[in-house]
């Protein structure tokens, strides 16, 4: 053995220094790939903030919180469509995360090993369905649907409770801030039931084993040992769809109800970030002061997912090296 | 070491096999476990062979053998851990107080709360040294927060780790070390209040120092607790057990009180892998 | 020692059966509960993608006609078809895909190859890790600051340019995890050979990690072929016939993204029929990389 590795040393050495030009080319190629994909990175957002610029500068800060939007007036802020990216990416979080858990739960420990596969995959094909796909989905079938079915009974049945009441009020239209909600939890849901999925399978079956020894039931063993064991990590999974609903622009243009106003009720119309920058972009002629504006957004709105895409990618830092 | 002196069992005997000296020889007790014709499979492949033993009450029952011979497959039918996993079954009979612990429609909760098991590495829970022993009380008992504490100091010292981590129950029980861990996890099973313990080679993943206080325990314990354990070191068998059972290759080969065994084994496999000759 | 101490009766209520046996019901029914939610949680899961799926077969192909593919688009009533939008779609998915690959490959070869462990080596893979996750309507408006502005307009190429943005992380995540798996005692016994590094990762790792990397270029070409936000202000759209890279060129997403939301029904009825065909293939595309990936385990 020893032998040869001795007769085999001075081989590489030689054979290397003729493949050393190669070498530093392809190195370099690599190198300058990566060095590329940083810059990238980090031209848009100096792009976006250049753009955006000549309006930080006509309102200052002020844009930032400002609920105005008015083309002839020439006035612009991005409080109605901030609000309402934060609020709609927030509640679909809400409507994901259970469905999200229970789908991970059910292919990690309750689900016949045959049926893991082709569910798991069919799940993961939701993530894969166009988001223009969604939005049509969401204009034709699901806004319809709520308007006649699921709003009125809600209206009718939490409209009237002291407090809360208010958050569900108004008129049925089946478009607005709960269905861009309702429809960007479907989209997020297979990346958070992926992500699960992933770090529960990670926890050591022993341990499971540990808990099921002392006479726990599956749950129990879920909520006992996998989930603390996970929490950082399902977290990071959490935060991720977060960062995904945040920028999501094509399904929620077709169903916010694209509405520059905050409105009380969920069910009222609104905007977000994403979609006035689709649906406006087009009507802003080159070098006007909206144009500024809803690159200014999109500085924000690159901003704010940055950070969430960043912080949950840290929490995942465990997941990644494993 | 007041509590092996007053059990009687601290003057190993001289007598000597193969090198491994053996405790006295000591009566067993009557049985706790009746296995009998028991067969385990792993999908088609019959892991054990037609098993038959007792396992006496309130002693500690060695199971020895080479790797792949069947013993830890038996200690995991034994609280149908194997349960777990599709594809794994048992057929025959392992009684214990009138049930059939293999038997299909064994309440498998109800089981494990009777049957503890320690596993080979120390397997703390991500919580407070606190919450793991609460973890497994809660799921059998309802107790006030004061009987919790009680019960806590009470498993933990007979754990023998109550000295250890008495100020810092609240702290994680991950930054305890190996042995402490290993400890705290026999605290966790004994928490339940079982009747038997089955041990799957619980000192191997540890140093010589926690290996003996975990030795010394064991032996204490049995005094409330019927003991099965697996080990693949056969002085640990010798020093632990008072009955002691090698496998091979699926079959139970020969079973016997520990001094006969490791004195004077009557099946020649026995005496090979005993005297070291493989395994 | 203290264990004979503390070593006497158990302290608590004596071991109750009847207690633990209500216990253990109500632990079992909670079980039970917790167990249906989550059964029904994947069910609901899979009604919204059945439901999808359903209806865009029912109102596709309702909709679905030879003249989908051989006419171009033409305003409302006037019989008009896809084929303008179908094959912008294909140029510039495939273009941009092409453009994208190579660089996300040599990216992840850096990270899998030469950057274990180094600082500049993590954070491209961070960077990298947000470009996959970024808001695509970004990448979109940053190629129209940089493309479409200086250079006089709305182009195919903004558009190829804006879809290999989006290939890149794609790739380089596949393309870094594929050759991560391959064992370091393949690398040693080549370069023990005598080959150089590059002929290495060339010849033997990227051949290893060929079904690997082939997935993640069929995921990449998904992604983009339903990508509508970044073709919004890079390629803009075309109603006419066109495969000159440097006008507007039309594309299947933003095609349907302004028929859908038209008032007229024959667009609708088409967007619904291109819907289907972007769908169909993008899936077809997910399930044939996974088919990829399987049959090389």
């Amino acid at each position: 053995m020893s032998q040869a590795a001795t007769a085999t040393t001075p081989l590489p050495a030689t054979a290397r220094r003729g493949g050393n030009i190669g070498d530093i080319i392809f190195e370099w190629a690599c190198k300058g790939s990566g060095l590329l994909v940083l810059v990238l990175l980090g031209a848009i957002i100096v792009e976006l903030f250049i753009a955006g610029l000549p309006a930080f500068r006509a309102f200052g800060l002020q844009f930032i919180w400002s609920t105005e939007w008015d083309p002839v007036r020439e006035v612009f802020g991005a409080g109605v469509s901030i609000y309402g990216t934060i609020v709609t990416a927030i509640l679909a979080i809400a409507f994901a995360v259970p469905l999200a858990f229970g789908v991970a739960f059910y292919l990690t420990e309750l689900a016949p090993t045959w049926l893991r596969g082709p569910v798991g995959t069919a799940i993961e094909l939701l993530a894969a369905v166009p988001s223009i796909i969604y939005g049509m989905w969401g204009f034709f079938v699901i806004a319809p649907a709520f308007a006649a079915h699921l709003q009125p009974w809600i209206i009718d049945n939490f409209g009237e409770l002291p407090l809360v009441g208010f958050l569900f009020q108004g008129a049925p239209f089946g478009t607005g801030i709960f269905t861009a909600a309702f429809i960007l939890a479907i989209m997020i849901l297979p990346f958070i039931a992926a992500t699960m999925r992933d770090v529960f399978l990670q926890v050591p079956p022993v341990y499971k084993e540990s808990a099921y020894g002392l006479g726990a039931t599956t749950w129990e063993v879920m909520k006992g040992v996998v989930l603390p064991y996970t929490r950082v990590s399902v977290v990071g999974g959490v935060m991720l769809g977060l960062g995904r609903a945040l920028g999501e622009t094509m399904a929620v243009t077709f169903v916010i109800g694209n509405a520059n106003r905050i409105s009380t009720s969920i069910f009222g119309p609104g905007n977000t970030i994403a979609s006035l920058i689709a649906l406006e972009f087009g009507e802003s002629e080159t070098g006007s002061l909206k144009l500024s504006s809803l690159l200014a957004l999109g500085f924000i709105l690159f901003v704010l997912s940055f950070i969430v895409l960043a912080t949950s990618r840290y929490l995942l830092r465990s997941r990644l090296k494993a | 070491m007041s509590s092996t002196t007053e059990t009687g069992v601290a003057d190993t005997a001289s007598q000597s096999f193969g090198g491994v000296q053996a405790r006295s020889e000591v009566a067993l007790n009557a049985p706790r476990i009746a296995i009998k014709n028991l067969e385990f499979f792993y999908g088609d492949n019959r892991a054990l062979k037609g098993i038959d033993f007792l396992i006496p009450d309130r002693q500690v029952t060695g199971m020895i053998g080479p790797s792949g011979c069947g013993k830890s497959t038996l200690l995991r039918v034994l609280n149908r851990m194997y349960s777990l996993y599709p594809g794994q079954r048992a057929t025959g009979e392992a009684m214990i107080d009138g049930m059939n612990i293999v038997a299909p429609d064994a309440d498998l909760n109800a089981l494990r709360a009777k049957i503890g098991m320690v596993f080979q590495k120390p397997t703390p829970f991500p919580m407070t040294i606190y919450e793991n022993i609460a973890f497994g009380i809660r799921l059998h008992e309802k107790l006030s927060r004061a009987q919790m504490d009680e019960r806590i100091e009470w498993a933990l010292s007979r754990a023998a780790i109550w000295d250890e981590v008495k100020d810092r129950l609240d702290a994680s029980a991950l930054g305890l070390s190996g042995g402490q861990q290993q400890r705290l996890c026999i605290a966790r099973t004994i928490a339940v209040r079982p009747e038997v313990i089955l041990f799957d080679e619980p000192t191997s993943a540890l140093d010589p120092i926690s290996t003996l206080k975990i030795e010394e325990l064991i032996d204490e314990l049995k005094r409330d607790f019927t003991i099965v354990i697996v080990t693949h070191n056969m002085q640990q068998a010798a020093r632990c057990a008072d009955q002691v059972a090698f496998f091979y290759l699926g079959e139970l080969i020969e079973v016997a009180p520990a001094a006969q065994m490791f004195t004077a084994p009557k099946h020649p496999k026995t005496q090979e892998y005993i005297t070291g000759r493989f395994g | 020692m203290s264990i004979s101490l503390t070593a006497g009766a158990v302290p608590g209520p004596r071991k109750d059966p009847e207690v633990a046996a209500a216990l253990g019901r109500r632990r079992k029914r909670t079980n039970t509960i917790i167990r249906a939610l989550c059964v029904g949680a994947t069910l609901i899961g899979l009604a919204f993608l059945a439901s999808i799926l359903i209806t865009l077969t029912y109102r596709g192909f309702e909709a679905m006609s030879v003249r989908v593919f051989t006419n171009v688009t033409a305003p409302p009533g006037s019989e008009g078809g896809l084929l303008n939008a179908i094959v912008g779609s294909l140029i510039q998915a495939s273009l941009g895909t092409a453009i994208g690959t190579p660089i996300g490959m040599l990216v992840g070869t850096y990270l899998a190859e030469y950057a274990k462990g180094s600082k500049f080596g993590n954070l491209v893979r961070f960077v990298s890790d947000i470009l996959l996750s970024a808001p695509s309507i970004l990448v979109g408006l940053f190629v129209y600051q940089i493309l479409v502005l200086p250079f006089g307009g709305f182009s195919g190429w903004a558009g190829v340019v804006a879809l290999a943005i989006i290939v890149i992380p794609v790739v380089v995540r596949t393309t870094e995890d594929m050759l991560t798996l391959i064992p370091n005692t393949l690398r040693e016994a080549v370069i023990g050979l005598g080959s150089p590094k590059w002929k290495m990762i060339v010849l033997i790792c990227w051949k290893s990690a060929m079904s690997g990397i082939i997935t993640g270029i069929l995921l990449a070409v998904a992604r983009v072929a339903g990508e509508t936000a970044p073709l919004l202000f890079t390629s803009l759209g075309n109603n006419a016939w066109s495969t000159n890279l440097s006008a507007p060129m039309a594309s299947l997403p933003v095609t349907i993204y302004s028929m859908a939301g038209s008032p007229f029904e024959d667009w609708i009825a088409l967007a619904w029929a291109g819907a289907l065909l972007i769908t169909l293939s993008v899936l077809a595309l997910n399930v044939l990389a996974r088919s990829v990936l399987r049959t090389r385990k």
